[in-house]
């Protein structure tokens, strides 16, 4: 350890307590970022040592990037320099929770597991069903802009968060938004928080607001031949007068990576055997209510179905499976962890120009001989994850090739595109944030508003911010 | 105003483009609120193009610009506060695409908000947010202001239904933010845009989604002897599982007041009214509907009436929208406030706004989104009286104190505007205000567009402006959502 480093993991010490300071290179690997490991990292216990830590670092011009639960951190660029990780576990406590108001206040180390119990205390939930569930926390969720299945009904993040505390890179303790479900009061900064990846400011307190539980659920799966007569049935439903609270597509091969030997190492585990077949797509859509609206979406769903030309429909609806759409929501951890190099492209289209994607994205796929699969949400969202078997130069140029005609079709579609996921050695050479866009220099204006010495994640986010 | 600018601004925008001369002016001395300034001239662009050479103008001359849709906003947004060029989006006022299977629209930001909703109804598609004042205000104003309307607790607000902008910023240069497809990358502009309330730039397109219409409604009308039991049957409603597409409360005293002029069919001897509505699939409408009444029996209202056809259920909404109106006819002015507070709070704040009444010894009418615990509380007062308008400010500024007091904000739907500016170090400290006004100049940089606006201003008590009375025969106030 050097004298610089010393010099700052004992200031680090006197702000949030030395045992709260990791200088110790072999524990620091556990805050890795595309194979950069910070100088140090440190677990503030209040928003204030949280603000003091950024003031010192913004005095220091050391570079901060916040972690929650690190199931993310590969999202994005690698950060051009990265001194100091900023722990945000150790602040996890949920501040209000006013179930008739519907609101509730966390800071950001908060796992959505322990809130998913508060909330079901008072049959209320949020609905950020997001991957990495079981670890996942608030502020890494909200953080990174990951997405629910859920969103087909309850919207996202945007939708739900009320309101935010959070230091900005010069030090300064900040808000926007408020407590109560209707504000109109001042700027919403903090919509430009979700999927920031850090770079505009440390998250301190989030405020939600929170949902009934519906009364029960009922998850349906229908097997198709095809993509074209899946999306039917998705066009089918969106005309029709039902509310599902999820509509997926899975391809035959997202089907089959649902319930492999991976998805078994993934709570909550594989589709029960017999729910998809490796040969079919599938459309997955779960409903809540009441038993007769339950049972009249089941009949409504198999009749379009039946006229999309569906092999066949079950329903997933007892007890011991009342989330099916659990298992959909871990669809990116679970492509991850099926092949050595998975690059996984999200890409935005009007629903009904998914065909087109979709069929474009396996032209591309099955030209430069990759594996792949896609979840697709009914609202217009593909993850399409390129599974090559190995990471080396060879699977890296066929990915490349792949991912630029992918990006090309769907930007020539209207669609937007970006790959959160990708080894950490080829980002690169891959269009991580997508193609450019016309914004990007309003972009980099507000980065300079938020963080004017650029110590918040430097390099992660889209062109280099 | 300066003769060149004249010159230049005709050339641009044709003579029927351009309001110059006084008597005209008038007319946009004002929006719903109480303010009052006048501009220097009032501009009808019909494109986008012809915006940017307003804003290059604007700039060469450095004279202010606000935007203006219909000009029915309750906090002075639209008024030009410190004179200068009015760009009224009255002209731009098409629906340029409807993409039914998408359930997506682009319009001009002159559309008014419910000719949206009657072009797409024949598709079973509704544009979801409904301010009051819907049969008038302009899509792109909903969009400055973020507005709301009575259907929010289920629908969301404005910014929840807003995709993608095309926006002129002050610096003259034309900007696409966010997209029709999702999840466009990179930070949420459009998100920020939303709600900045004319600061940031001029909108001129807007992309929007629709909402599928509900298969079946149900609107129920639940009267009550208190207030009290009204307000717990709106907490227990969300506790039993049910979101209602709306739920909005009346009390007695504006109850009198409507029922005397819209003929809806209130009761006249009642403490409040709840307007409850449930929607969704018919078996959820019939068993949200039979909770709700059941929910209203068990906090002892005195009736529970549900509408049995359209007509029924139009005329108890008409009740509702046409409240501000019915109002306006009882005093010279009136002023409304727009405090949100956590719905659980509402019995106490109901209580406070009633002994805040008697202390100025003004009427106060209590009509609200209880939902969501957005309250429009109404003062009655003749503002030709310099100290019954003051006081007025000041009853209302007491009310405000309060929701913040019990956790709530300053405005819910209607904007900070020049009329609440003064307000918001009640709920931000200097430190969020400053950080604001940065994120204000990075589109704005010059602060020409809409000066003075949002932000606290130095300013001496001779500022305050009196709006001069309307005839109360013929007043028919503004419509807050």
């Amino acid at each position: 350890m050097n004298a610089a480093s010393t010099t700052i993991s004992s200031r680090l010490a006197e702000i949030a307590g030395p045992s709260n300071v990791v200088a110790d290179p072999a524990q620091l690997g556990a805050y890795e970022i595309c194979g950069k490991i910070p100088g140090a990292a440190a677990r503030p216990g209040s928003s204030e040592e949280a603000t003091e830590i950024v003031k010192f670092a913004a005095a220091e011009k050391l570079a901060i990037v916040p972690t929650g639960a690190r199931t993310k951190l590969g999202m994005g660029l690698p950060p051009r320099q990265y001194d100091l990780a900023l722990d945000m576990t150790r602040l996890d406590r949920v501040v209000a929770y006013d179930p008739g108001d519907l609101t509730l206040s966390v800071e950001p180390g908060t796992p959505l597991r322990r809130l998913e119990g508060v909330l079901a205390g008072h049959r209320q939930f949020l609905p950020l069903d997001v991957p990495f569930m079981n670890r996942a926390t608030a502020g890494g969720t909200i953080a990174s802009g990951v997405d629910s299945p859920l969103r087909q009904f309850y919207g996202t993040a945007r939708d739900y968060v009320l309101g935010m505390e959070f230091v900005t890179g010069d030090g300064m303790a900040a808000k926007s938004g408020g407590r109560v479900v209707k504000n109109v009061a001042g700027y919403d900064l903090h919509k430009v928080m979700i999927g920031a990846l850090g770079t505009l400011s440390v998250i301190t307190k989030i405020n939600f607001r929170t949902f009934p539980l519906p009364g029960a659920m009922r998850t349906f799966v229908a097997g198709f031949s095809s993509a074209e007569r899946a999306l039917d049935l998705r066009h089918r439903v969106a005309r029709s007068p039902l509310r599902p609270l999820t509509a997926e597509i899975l391809s035959p091969r997202a089907a089959e990576l649902l319930s492999s030997a991976v998805a078994a190492q993934i709570e909550p585990g594989p589709m029960p055997p017999g729910a998809l077949s490796k040969e079919q797509w599938a459309v997955m859509a779960s409903f809540g209510g009441t038993g007769k609206v339950l049972e009249r979406s089941e009949l409504e769903l198999r009749r379009m179905a039946e006229d999309a030309g569906a092999a066949g429909i079950i329903a997933l609806g007892d007890d011991r499976v009342p989330f099916a759409f659990g298992r959909t929501r871990e669809f990116v951890p679970i492509a991850l962890e099926s092949s050595a190099a998975a690059t996984i492209l999200k890409l935005g289209v009007l629903p009904t120009r998914m065909r087109q994607v979709l069929d474009a994205a396996a032209k591309a796929a099955d030209a430069a001989e990759l594996r792949w699969a896609a979840l697709v949400r009914g609202l217009g969202v593909i993850y399409l994850a390129l599974l090559p078997s190995e990471e080396n130069q060879e699977a890296l140029g066929r990915v490349v090739r792949a991912a630029n005609d992918i990006l090309a079709e769907c930007a020539a579609l209207g669609g937007n595109a970006a790959i959160p996921w990708c080894p950490a050695a080829w980002k690169s050479l891959l269009p991580v944030w997508g193609l450019d866009r016309g914004d990007f220099e309003q972009m980099r204006k507000l980065k300079k508003v938020f963080d004017p010495h650029g110590i918040l994640a430097p390099g992660r986010f889209a062109g280099g911010i | 105003m300066n003769s060149r600018l004249l010159h230049d601004l005709k050339k641009l925008l044709g003579r029927d483009g351009v309001l110059h001369k006084p008597e005209d002016l008038m007319l946009y001395e004002y929006d719903g609120s109480v303010e009052v300034a006048r501009p220097n001239c009032v501009l009808f662009p019909r494109t986008a193009e012809e915006v940017m050479g307003i804003v290059r103008l604007a700039n060469r001359h450095l004279m202010p610009l606000v935007g203006r849709g219909a000009g029915t906003g309750l906090s002075g947004g639209a008024i030009a506060r410190q004179g200068g060029i009015i760009t009224s989006f009255a002209r731009m006022n098409r629906i340029l695409e409807i993409d039914a299977e998408n359930q997506r629209a682009r319009v001009q930001p002159g559309v008014v908000n419910s000719d949206l909703s009657v072009a797409v109804e024949h598709l079973g598609l509704h544009f979801a947010p409904d301010p009051s004042s819907q049969k008038a205000c302009t899509i792109g104003g909903n969009v400055s202001e973020n507005s709301g309307g009575p259907h929010t607790l289920a629908y969301g607000v404005t910014t929840n239904h807003v995709l993608a902008l095309e926006v002129v910023l002050p610096t003259g240069e034309l900007l696409h933010l966010g997209s029709g497809a999702l999840d466009a990358p990179g930070y949420d502009l459009t998100g920020l845009f939303v709600g900045s309330e004319g600061t940031f730039g001029l909108i001129t397109e807007i992309t929007v989604k629709l909402t599928r219409l509900p298969e079946a409604t149900k609107t129920l009308l639940a009267v009550y002897e208190s207030v009290d039991d009204a307000t717990e049957t709106v907490v227990e409603i969300t506790a039993r599982g049910i979101t209602p597409a709306a739920c909005e409360m009346l009390d007695g005293w504006t109850i009198r007041a409507v029922e005397d002029y819209v003929h809806a069919g209130f009761p006249l001897d009642c403490a409040a009214i709840l307007l409850i509505e449930v929607d969704g699939l018919r078996e959820a409408a019939e068993y949200e509907g039979a909770e709700v009444a059941e929910v209203c029996r068990l906090h002892r209202a005195r009736e529970v009436r549900v509408a049995r056809d359209a007509r029924e259920r139009d005329l108890l909404w008409k009740g509702r929208k046409n409240a501000f109106g019915a109002v306006g006819r009882l005093s010279p002015t009136y002023y409304t406030q727009d405090g949100v507070i956590p719905r659980t709070k509402l019995p106490a704040t109901l209580r406070r706004i009633s002994e805040i009444g008697q202390k100025y010894g003004f009427a106060i009418g209590n009509i609200f989104h209880a939902g969501d615990g957005n309250l429009h509380p109404i003062i009655l007062f003749d503002a030709r009286d310099q100290q019954q308008f003051r006081n007025a400010v000041a009853a209302s500024d007491e009310i405000i104190q309060f929701c913040i007091e019990v956790g709530g904000s300053i405005t819910g739907e209607h904007g900070v505007g020049m009329e609440k500016d003064r307000l918001m170090p009640l709920l931000f400290s200097e430190a969020d205000l400053n950080l604001m006004r940065s994120v204000r100049d990075v589109f704005n940089p010059a602060g020409l567009l809409n000066p003075a606006k949002i932000f606290p201003t130095p300013k001496g008590c001779g500022e305050i402006h009196v709006r001069p009375a309307p005839e109360p025969a013929t007043a028919s106030g503004p419509a807050p959502a």
